[in-house]
């Protein structure tokens, strides 16, 4: 199994429609099918250990991600908003390396050892450009496709390990060939180096759904993107989704072309989801839950989940709208205690999963899998009757009160409910009585005033009193990362301080 | 032959060309259009697909045997169909699932 079987069938099947770009005028499947052929002959030549990129979406993306695969390397996309140091550091590791890079990244590291730095002009006009060689790939399903450094928001970055088998397994698993009409096109906008990223440029080339990138996200762009390119599908995550909302609201207008719009890769605030359904009343929307180390999705809400959900009068179907919906056909997921024990239907514990795409290894470190091949994922949820998993958020986010454990998630949605609250996020903090108290930082809605007692009162009625957050600070937003991960870490540091 | 996930397969006589995505241990007597598949490296165009196995094999299909142990993907099609010990493959049905990522 390699990556370029899916491009290699792509191609025969139907080389002559756009694979990524303007309809017509991008590159087709057969002109990525030969450029990845002339890279990949380039990168022998070279004679690397990795193909690495420091830079956003662009065409060279998909030409570089398939040409390291048909020449046996892995591809390392790398974050370009790290600071010279981090990146330096990153860059160093993957070495020796060819290394497709943007003017700034090419300061940055194009000095060190066993870099080879290429800016992209360069890499589409002289490493893209040749013949192409025989379907010469290495088909064994365990060489490494893809390296992904964690986003770190708890530590060091450390990279995911994804092998041909893991991506080939969820791309054939989950996606029909050619299950794209001719006219649909998918707008990519979460990051090169995010696992939804490399997701979407296979599982887009597999269906035949021709990919339109946004290199730099911004709202406005997002949604001049969408009218101007007729754009049927796009992947968001929450951020992105509220700042659409805001920008759809602010502008007016609709979206008719968009038919799907898929959210994932972190906690989505209900009140933004039933908002984007009010804007954009003719789109289908998918939950997605999935984890870098599980080669993207594992779990999905689909469009009639969401208006069943919406509609239902029965309390236990409305609150599906806030889970992930149900494990993929390939994927089975269990709840387990902190033995690895499996835990009764309803109950909260560790969500494990197994399945041909589960990679669960990091390099250099030992596997996370067990021997029959279940990965804890350190996400923290639980499964109702009829299989819909609701996610809690990382178990080490959980609360520990007085050996209480509490979920962040819980607290946050009852903040949330609160018609003058548009964003919240609740913490431990040490505290000499309980150990850890629960602090909670919300944000107002536009044109909001909060009085802290009566939102305590307003938890305090909803849930136990020793759920109800000690102390609850008022701010304008709350620090995420680029790709949508709220960073606890810095509010947990911030409130330690201002104690 | 032993099959394993990723194995390559060629038709001796017409154009399919098979990957294997699930395969129970030990021999498995895999054909295509009435005749053994093999290696793509060792595979010789040989002889003509048998009447009887004329079905085809259609490009990005995959295919199962009753019990769903083996499991293959097309990723050339060709003329002939597929069988394994003379039980022809069934074609496996595909449950769409939305868009994701």
């Amino acid at each position: 199994m390699n990556l370029m079987m899916l491009l290699e069938m792509a191609s025969s099947g139907f080389g002559d429609r756009t694979a990524v770009g303007t309809q017509g005028q991008g590159l087709t499947y057969e002109q990525l099918f030969q450029r990845a052929g002339a890279a990949a002959v380039r990168f022998r030549e070279a004679g690397i250990d990795r193909v690495s990129m420091v830079d956003t979406s662009s065409e060279a993306l998909p030409i570089a991600l398939f040409g390291s695969a048909w020449a046996g390397v892995p591809f390392v996309p790398l974050n370009y908003r790290l600071t010279v140091p981090e990146l330096r550091h990153l860059a160093a590791e993957v070495a020796p390396s060819v290394t497709v890079c943007n003017d700034d990244a090419l300061g940055a590291i194009g000095d060190l050892d066993g870099v080879r730095a290429v800016v992209r002009p360069d890499f589409l006009t002289q490493w893209a450009e040749g013949g192409t060689p025989d379907s010469d790939w290495n088909v064994d399903p365990d060489e490494i496709a893809i390296l992904l450094y964690t986003s770190g928001t708890t530590g060091a970055p450390k990279a995911a390990v994804l092998r041909h088998k893991h991506l080939v397994s969820y791309i054939i698993g989950s996606v029909e060939f050619m299950g794209a009409a001719e006219d649909e096109a998918t707008l990519v906008s979460v990051p090169p180096y995010h696992v939804a990223g490399m997701a979407a440029i296979l599982s887009s080339v597999y269906a035949g759904r021709r990919i339109v990138q946004l290199p730099n996200f911004d709202a406005a762009d997002w949604v001049g993107l969408v009218r101007a390119e007729g754009v049927t599908h796009a992947m968001v995550v929450p951020t992105m989704l509220a700042r659409i909302v805001d920008h759809l609201e602010d502008v007016g207008g609709g979206l008719p072309s968009l038919r799907a719009l898929s959210y994932g890769g972190g906690k989505m605030p209900a009140p933004v989801i039933a908002r984007a359904l009010e804007v954009l009343p003719e789109t289908n929307f998918v939950n997605a839950y999935g984890l870098t180390e599980t080669s993207s999705t594992v779990a999905v809400l689909g469009p009639d989940e969401h208006r069943e959900a919406h509609r239902s009068d029965d309390p236990a179907v409305r609150a599906r709208l806030g889970s992930a919906g149900r494990p993929l056909p390939t994927i089975e997921v269990d709840i387990r205690d902190e033995e690895g024990t499996p835990v009764p239907t309803g109950s909260s514990g560790e969500i494990w999963v197994r399945g041909e795409q589960v990679s669960g290894e990091y390099l250099g470190r030992n596997s996370r899998v067990t021997p029959d091949g279940w990965f804890p994922t350190n996400d923290g949820g639980s499964l109702d009757p009829d299989g819909y998993l609701f996610v809690e958020g990382r178990i080490d986010d959980i609360i520990v009160r007085g050996g209480e454990n509490i979920s962040p998630g819980e607290i946050e949605d009852v903040l949330l409910s609160h018609q003058s609250i548009a964003d919240a996020a609740a913490i431990g903090v040490p505290d000499e009585q309980w150990g850890e108290a629960v602090a909670a930082v919300v944000v107002p809605a536009k044109g909001q005033t909060l009085d802290i007692a009566e939102l305590q009162e307003f938890v305090k009625a909803q849930m136990r009193s020793s759920r109800t957050p000690d102390r609850i600070e008022v701010r304008d937003e709350l620090p995420y990362n680029e790709t949508g991960k709220l960073l606890r870490r810095i509010l947990r540091d911030e409130l330690a301080e201002s104690r | 032959m032993d099959l394993k996930p990723g194995s390559r397969l060629k038709s001796s006589v017409c154009d399919t060309e098979l990957i294997v995505v699930k395969a129970p241990s030990g021999n498995v007597d895999i054909s295509c259009g009435g005749a053994p598949m093999a290696d793509p490296a060792e595979a010789e165009r040989n002889g003509e697909v048998s009447a009887d196995a004329a079905e085809g094999t259609a490009l990005g299909k995959r295919y199962v045997n009753e019990d769903e142990s083996l499991e293959v993907l097309c990723t050339k099609p060709g003329d002939g169909s597929l069988a394994v010990g003379g039980t022809p493959l069934g074609l496996k049905e595909a449950k769409p699932l939305p868009a994701s990522d």
